[in-house]
């Protein structure tokens, strides 16, 4: 029934499907200052809620132009930015290998981010689909970008912790 | 029957100086700020008039929890309730769009743009069937129009006919501020939303105190952004007081934070900086070097300018404890195209994930949570009162008290 034999596009994405999974493990175990190592150093990062997407309009809710920024983000975090305490738990799904280069790959994949806080109800924090390119360097793959579009865009109370 | 009128039993502090906590809470004090507010003497931020660039584009929108459709045509803006005389439906079903018409999906009743009843399908009858009764005429019918007047920019719309005009309403104390920002022609860059469970008065308050400011968002201080030694102008409208500014001005380079080891604020810590700084370039635009410019329209706009970030955030209340904050984002026309990624960039420090914004919907929720048990205690808004030099103190409250005893006179509390 099946072809034993993997293609390109299937051999990189079990590769992917680690990555994602390691990246996944980080942001959710909260080693924020680990995160950005899983970008380039001039990687881009950005979130746009759907409506601006498809209406073509650029404001971001979170965005970064480079690795030290990332990195900004997470000092704020963890230094200035007051927030309720919350566990998120990423559940990526539907990974498509969309284009393969030799030293580029362009992913889209869907996320569902539930939120829990201190009252121990969990809830469904955002959906949305993230389209990325990842390269390779010397330590194994990173982001060149994150280009993620949310479709839930009443954000509940506020958004502090990156996905 | 005894019907107790709602708010009766309130007790307010003097001058403004307590606020009972149940006028957060309560249904019945909701239900009649809709009514004596949004529905009321009162003009209420609709949108941006960058948002309708084209002639019949259109956006759906709400004044208090009221929904209403903002329409632009040849003749004008135009807003109505989103409600069919008919049956009661949404007519619009859209966020934003482009329309000639506008139908309701139940039964098919015509609208025009500016809410006159156009069609009644089998309004003659068919066949043997008789329609609508003789004599009913369309053109004595439309969808409940509001109205509309536009001030630099700004759409504004009043439920009330007799309303003064929306220039009166905002005041002579109010537009020189308002013409600081909406100076030119501007373009909208989109919107980000944002949902608290607390109620929308806790965030109108939020926008005029300037006390928490430096003590509530610390990315301020801990990357040693703005320095208490910066001037502060805060003042209301003379009239009602409910609207209100609040602008810091940089009147010098002194950035040793100096003021904050002083006073031994928690956070600061000379050791951590921005890796990156560039959210912090700012380039001047007006004739004085401002870096927040924080206005709060009574009941639904705040008009800010920080760095160079500007936005409208509208302000929809969703019964007592909660509301959405919306923040719609312009430049100017004439940007060129560093300002323009400047202007994106720094949209990283307000909005639902603002570096020095995001904080305050929490600070709201905590109120919301604490006060819903306990509602015959109230707030204390202590802070500068009987202090001459108010109007130039961060941490004075006294356009908190003036808001409060506004809200009773137009409450009738």
């Amino acid at each position: 029934m099946f072809d034993t034999e993997l293609s390109p596009t299937q051999r990189a994405r079990l590769a992917l499907e680690d990555f994602y999974a390691d990246y996944v493990a980080c942001l959710d175990e909260d080693r924020l200052e680990d995160w950005p190592d899983f970008f380039t150093e001039d990687a881009s990062y950005v979130l746009y809620p759907r409506e601006n997407e498809d209406g073509g309009y650029p404001i971001a809710l979170f965005s970064c132009e480079n690795k030290r920024q990332l990195q900004d983000r997470i000092t704020s975090h963890r230094k200035a930015n007051i927030f309720p305490a919350h566990w998120n738990r990423h559940v990526i799904s539907s990974l498509r290998v969309t284009a393969l280069g030799g030293d580029q790959v362009e992913t889209t994949s869907n996320y569902a981010i539930f939120q829990t806080r201190q009252d121990g109800e969990s809830k469904l924090f955002q959906v949305g689909q993230a389209r990325d390119k990842i390269v390779r360097d010397n330590s194994g793959l990173k982001f060149q970008s994150r280009h993620i579009v949310y479709d839930t865009s009443r954000v509940q109370t506020l958004f502090v912790t990156p996905i | 029957m005894n019907v107790m009128t709602p708010g009766a039993s309130l007790v307010f502090g003097e001058d403004g100086t307590a606020t009972p906590y149940e006028v957060y809470t309560d249904k019945a004090i909701y239900d009649l700020e809709q009514e004596r507010i949004y529905r009321g003497k009162t003009w209420s931020f609709l949108a941006l008039e960058a948002e309708f660039p084209n002639e019949h584009d259109f956006k759906s929108t709400f004044i208090g929890d009221t929904p209403v459709v903002v329409t632009r045509t040849p003749e004008g803006y135009h807003a109505w309730v989103n409600r069919c005389i008919h049956k009661g439906a949404a007519v619009c079903r859209q966020h934003r769009g482009n329309a000639r018409k506008f139908q309701c999906v139940y039964h098919q009743w015509l609208y025009a743009p500016n809410g006159d009843l156009k069609g009644v399908p089998f309004e003659k009858g068919a066949g043997e069937t008789k329609g609508m009764p003789e004599g009913f005429d369309k053109k004595q019918y439309s969808l409940p129009k509001l109205r509309v007047e536009t001030y630099k920019g700004l759409i504004f719309a009043t439920f009330d006919p007799e309303m003064e005009s929306l220039e009166a309403y905002l005041g002579p104390q109010m537009r020189p501020y308002i013409d600081r920002i909406m100076c030119k022609p501007v373009t909208y860059l989109g919107c980000l939303r944002q949902y608290a469970k607390s109620n929308w008065k806790l965030y109108f308050e939020n926008v005029k105190d300037g006390y928490h400011a430096s003590l509530l968002h610390l990315f301020h201080n801990t990357f040693n952004i703005l320095r208490v030694s910066m001037s502060v102008r805060s003042l209301t409208d003379e009239r009602n007081g409910m609207h209100s500014i609040i602008m810091t001005v940089r009147d010098n380079d002194d950035d040793d934070g100096s003021d904050y080891k002083k006073n031994n604020v928690a956070s600061f810590d000379e050791k951590v900086r921005l890796k990156d700084p560039e959210i912090l370039r700012m380039r001047q635009e007006y004739k004085e070097l401002s870096t927040n410019h924080i206005q709060g329209i009574f009941p639904s706009l705040v008009l800010q300018q920080i760095h160079n970030t500007l936005a409208c955030r509208q302000i929809l209340p969703k019964g007592p404890g909660e509301f959405e904050l919306v923040f719609h984002f312009f430049g100017y026309e004439e940007d060129d195209e560093e300002l323009r990624q400047m202007r994106l960039t720094q949209a990283n420090l307000v909005g639902p994930a603002g570096y020095v914004s995001m904080e305050d919907t929490e600070a709201t929720e905590l109120v919301q949570a604490a006060i819903e048990p306990d509602r015959a205690e109230k707030s204390m808004l202590l802070m500068g009162q009987g202090d001459p030099l108010h109007g130039q103190s961060l941490t004075s409250e006294h356009i908190l008290r003036s808001f409060w005893q506004g809200y009773q006179k137009i409450m009738g509390l």
